[in-house]
C-alpha cells in the first residue's frame, strides 16, 4: 500500500531505512529541518544543513524512488539563541524557490520561553510575508498543552496566513482538538515511549475522523521506528477500517496539504 | 468498526499487562531505600491523580491523563511583539 511520511529526519537515518521504505511503499517523504542533538553553534552550519536537506537527501532518496520534500527554518530548541536564530533565518529566503522546498518548518515551541516565542513569531512573520506553508513543532511532555495553546495563540493573534495553511504537529488526545477546531492541519506523531502509540493515534482518528489529520514516524537520532507510518496502518486494518479511510490519512492528506505549497507540482 | 466485545477481546492483554507493569513499578519505587521521600513528588502524586482519571469512568480517559501531567496555561501569558525581518 502507498503512503506518505510527512515528518522524518531522514539526514539522521541510514540508507537501509530508504530501502526498507520503499519496502512497505513509502512513495514520498517530508524532512522539516530540526535540532540535530547538539547546538550547531553559527550561522554557516545551517547553511550547510539546508543545503543537505535541499539538495543531498532528495538524491539518496531517489535511489529508493522515494521523493523527498523538505522544510526550512531554525528549529526552537537552538532558537533559544535570538542574535544566532536571526542570522539563520535571514539564510531562508533565497533559497524558498527551490522546487523540493514546502514552506517554513518545524518552528515551534521547545521549553515555553521568550525567546523561543519570540523567534517563532518572527519566522511565522516571515511565511505570511512570502505566503509559505508552515509545520509547527509543539513541545515534548508536561509542556506540550501549554506550548500548543501559546502557539495557537500567536497564529490566531498574527492573522495573516490561513489556518489551513498551517500544520499543527506532534498532537495528542489534549491538543488535537483545539488545533482542529483553529482550523489547521494535524499531525500525530507515532513514537515509542513519548508522544503517540499507533493505536491511540487510530483511537484519535476514530474519535475526531480523518479529515485533516495525518500520522507520521518522525524518526530521528532517538528511539524512533522509521516504519511506524506501516504499523499504525497495520493496526488499522485490524480494526477493519475501510481502505479508503486508511489511504486518506496516510496518503490524501498529507498530499492535500502539500499541494497548497505555491511550488507545488504534483 | 470493531464492537465493544471485539475490542475487549483484542486488547485484554496488552491492558493487563500495562496495569501489571504499574503496578510493579511503584512496588520497585516503595522497596527501594529513600521511598518516603519521593512520595510528595509531584510525578508520584500525578501518577495518583491518573489512577484515579481512569476509575472516574467519564469518556476521553487518556485526555484527562494527559492533562494531569500537563503544565497549566494562562491566557494573558506575555505575548512577544509581532516581529518583522
Amino acid at each position: 500500500m502507498s503512503y506518505i511520511d510527512p515528518h522524518i529526519h531522514m539526514v539522521s537515518r541510514v540508507t537501509d531505512d530508504y530501502q526498507r521504505l520503499a519496502q512497505a511503499g513509502c512513495e514520498m517523504v517530508s524532512e522539516p529541518a530540526f535540532w540535530a542533538g547538539f547546538d550547531r553553534g553559527s550561522a554557516a552550519a545551517f547553511a550547510s544543513y539546508f543545503r543537505h536537506l535541499i539538495e543531498f537527501e532528495p538524491q539518496r532518496a531517489a535511489r529508493y524512488g522515494i521523493r523527498h520534500l523538505c522544510w526550512l527554518c531554525i528549529n526552537a530548541k537552538e532558537a533559544e539563541d535570538v542574535p544566532l536564530a536571526r542570522e539563520v533565518i535571514c539564510l531562508i529566503p533565497p533559497l524558498l524557490d527551490r522546487p523540493n522546498v514546502l514552506g517554513i518548518g518545524e518552528i515551534g515551541l521547545n521549553k515555553n520561553t521568550r525567546n523561543e516565542a519570540t523567534v517563532f513569531m518572527e519566522q511565522l512573520s516571515m511565511a505570511a510575508d512570502l505566503n509559505e506553508l508552515v509545520l509547527v513543532h509543539t513541545p515534548h511532555l508536561e509542556d506540550k498543552y501549554k506550548g500548543t495553546r501559546m502557539i495557537l495563540d500567536m497564529i490566531r493573534e498574527l492573522g495573516r496566513i490561513a489556518p489551513e495553511r498551517v500544520l499543527i504537529d506532534h498532537v495528542e488526545e489534549h491538543t488535537i482538538k483545539p488545533a482542529l477546531e483553529a482550523g489547521h492541519w494535524a499531525g500525530m506523531t507515532l513514537y515509542p515511549v513519548t508522544k503517540c502509540t499507533p493505536a491511540r493515534a487510530a483511537d484519535m482518528i476514530e474519535g475526531y475522523g480523518p479529515d485533516r489529520l495525518m500520522i507520521n514516524s518522525a524518526g530521528d537520532w532517538g528511539p524512533s521506528n522509521p516504519m511506524a507510518v506501516p504499523e499504525c496502518v497495520a493496526e488499522m486494518k485490524a480494526r477493519a477500517w475501510p481502505p479508503q479511510t486508511i489511504r486518506k490519512v496516510t496518503y490524501e492528506n498529507p498530499l492535500a496539504f502539500f499541494s497548497q505549497c505555491k511550488r507545488w507540482k504534483g | 468498526m470493531l464492537s465493544a466485545q471485539q475490542v475487549l477481546d483484542r486488547n485484554f492483554l496488552e491492558i493487563r499487562a500495562n496495569l501489571i507493569v504499574v503496578a510493579a513499578a511503584l512496588d520497585r519505587i516503595d522497596r527501594a531505600a529513600g521511598a518516603d521521600r519521593v512520595r510528595a513528588d509531584p510525578r508520584v502524586t500525578g501518577i495518583g491523580k491518573a489512577l484515579k482519571a481512569l476509575m472516574e469512568g467519564a469518556p476521553n480517559r487518556a485526555e484527562s491523563v494527559q492533562m494531569v501531567f500537563s503544565e497549566g496555561y494562562d491566557p494573558n501569558w506575555a505575548r512577544p511583539r509581532a516581529g518583522s525581518r
